[in-house]
């Protein structure tokens, strides 16, 4: 089966909703569950793997709300595949590495993706637009236990469910929301909500998860502890933090706007000039520049309702995605890539109208000093 | 140039590979290496042969006489579990249990797990805690010389017990 063709079209993925999608692109919860006696997918040979993939595959493929879905070993992935599924989030980077012996399992939905031999024989999540955490939680929670019905994890009753990182032991469980934050972070004050967050020993990440950048103000909030807690203390205690920080987002957007109300005009004004005529742009420019539109649709600059727009053009102008527009071509150089993306901007920027700041001056905003 | 295992036929095979920031060759002939397994580059590591060759020697270089602790299902090593991070399969909770309880003090909550329990542990577990309520009860009924509800809770525990 065809990954590009079985996937949600681009536009129809953004369109989803979710509470505080303001804010909050998306929650998930993965659990990593092991099979007992076989080693570890890093420390197996590819036996093991092998023994493990057969041993889940029909298993997860047995439960119900995984009926319909599309199932594959890495191998039998292009490279442009899995780099999809990356940009899709619905697989890790680590996982996209892998080859023979590991493979995914998604729902026809994309609401769950089961990783075989990641780290751990099963990484499961669950994945909901908008901050659901409760709601992915009770999720993933009933795909495990339809999973056991089929087969048996690696269970001890002091260490809970065993992982092939203790990072990972007893519950297993990573519940994570990406957020958009750019308020907080022209502003200034990203760098210090990072810090309260940790403090409260949960981590923050940027967009793909371990060791990558903040690109587009996108930031992923999740805990680290699996181990000493159930797991709906964990997701409420995630959730607590992130509600704080939506709030905090909030509060420095309108502070942005009373008292840098150019600042923040000038940095959308730009962002929308660049972007709707460039010849040549990078996937990062692009981000960083698509995020300030975001935050133009949110104050009012820009069309209510054109969310989805901007979220779709994030997604299609990242590598993958923009070489499976152009299925045709071979392979794309990054300079190739930079001029299409280029060329997608403008021609999808013309249906956009352009940024609006007088909606804020004569008392439409209290507090906004007028711009002379 | 004679194998390294044989000592007998021509060595055809030669290997090196770096091992702990040490180059290390071996030379061997080609059923020698077959039988080791080196002609599937996947699954052959040169530690693990030199390893199994001289466990004694290899033994002795570990940490200055204290013997390596080994993982008895999977193989892996302590020192691996050092350095890598990862452990190599359910087993080695059990083989690290030691240096693995003050790790797992720094880096969580508790070290007892409190969250979800498998639906067959669940049942062992659930039995278990009726079957120490029964037997209490049971004592209290005994000292009490409540015979009828004594007799009433050792049925009980008997049907309990049966469910298993």
């Amino acid at each position: 089966m065809n990954l590009f063709e079985f996937l949600t079209p681009s536009a129809e993925v953004c369109r989803r909703t979710g509470p505080h999608d303001k804010i909050v692109f998306s929650s998930r919860v993965r659990l990593a569950r092991n099979v007992p006696g076989i080693s570890f997918p890093g420390h197996g040979k590819k036996a093991d793997r092998v023994r493990a993939y057969e041993q889940l595959l029909p298993a997860i493929q047995a439960v119900h709300v995984m009926a319909g879905g599309m199932a594959e070993s890495m191998e039998r992935l292009t490279p442009n595949d899995k780099q999809l599924l990356v940009e899709r989030h619905l697989i890790s980077r680590e996982h996209a590495a892998k080859g023979a012996g590991s493979g995914f399992v998604l729902n026809r939905e994309e609401s769950f993706c089961v990783m075989i031999n990641e780290e751990d024989h099963l990484r499961m999540q669950a994945l909901r637009p908008g901050l659901q955490l409760r709601e992915a939680w009770v999720a993933i929670d009933a795909l495990d236990t339809a999973l056991q019905e089929h087969t048996e994890f690696a269970f001890s009753s002091q260490y809970g469910y065993l992982t092939a990182c203790p990072t990972n032991l007893g519950t297993g469980i990573r519940v994570s929301a990406m957020l958009h934050l750019p308020g907080l972070v022209l502003s200034e004050q990203v760098s210090q909500i990072i810090q309260a967050v940790s403090k409260l020993g949960l981590a923050v990440r940027g967009l793909y998860g371990e060791g990558t950048e903040a690109l587009g103000n996108i930031f992923q909030v999740s805990n680290q502890m699996t181990l000493g807690e159930s797991e709906s203390e964990i997701v409420e205690r995630i959730n607590k933090v992130l509600q704080q920080v939506i709030e905090h987002e909030e509060n420095a957007r309108l502070s942005l706007l009373e008292k840098k109300s150019r600042v923040v005009f000038n940095h959308i004004g730009r962002a929308y000039g660049i972007l709707s005529h460039a010849h040549t742009i990078s996937s990062k420019e692009t981000m960083n520049l698509l995020s300030l539109l975001r935050l133009g649709v949110d104050i009012g600059m820009l069309p209510a309702g054109s969310r989805p727009f901007v979220d779709e053009l994030l997604l299609l102008t990242q590598p993958a995605h923009l070489q499976a527009l152009f299925t045709k071509r071979e392979k794309l150089a990054a300079e190739e890539r930079d001029i299409l993306r280029a060329d997608v901007l403008r021609d999808r920027l013309k249906t956009l109208e352009r940024p609006d700041h007088t909606v804020f001056l004569g008392g439409a905003a209290p507090g906004i000093a007028p711009v002379e | 140039m004679v194998c390294q295992l044989c000592k007998q036929k021509d060595a055809t095979v030669h290997l090196t590979q770096i091992v702990e920031d040490e180059m290390k060759k071996l030379d061997l002939c080609e059923s020698c290496a077959k039988q080791k397994g080196v002609n599937d580059p996947t699954g052959f590591s040169l530690a693990e042969l030199l390893l199994g060759a001289s466990a004694e020697s290899e033994a002795a270089t570990a940490v200055a006489g204290v013997p390596e602790i080994t993982c008895p299902r999977c193989g892996l090593t302590h020192a691996e579990f050092k350095k890598n991070g990862r452990l190599g399969c359910s087993e080695c909770y059990g083989a690290f249990a030691d240096s693995l309880e003050s790790l797992l003090k720094g880096m969580h909550k508790g070290t007892r797990h409190r969250g979800k329990v498998p639906k067959a542990m669940r049942r062992a577990a659930d039995q278990q805690a009726s079957l120490e309520r029964l037997g209490v009860q049971l004592q209290a009924a005994i000292t009490a010389e409540d015979f009828e509800q004594a007799a009433r809770l050792r049925d009980e525990i008997k049907a309990v017990k049966s469910e298993s």
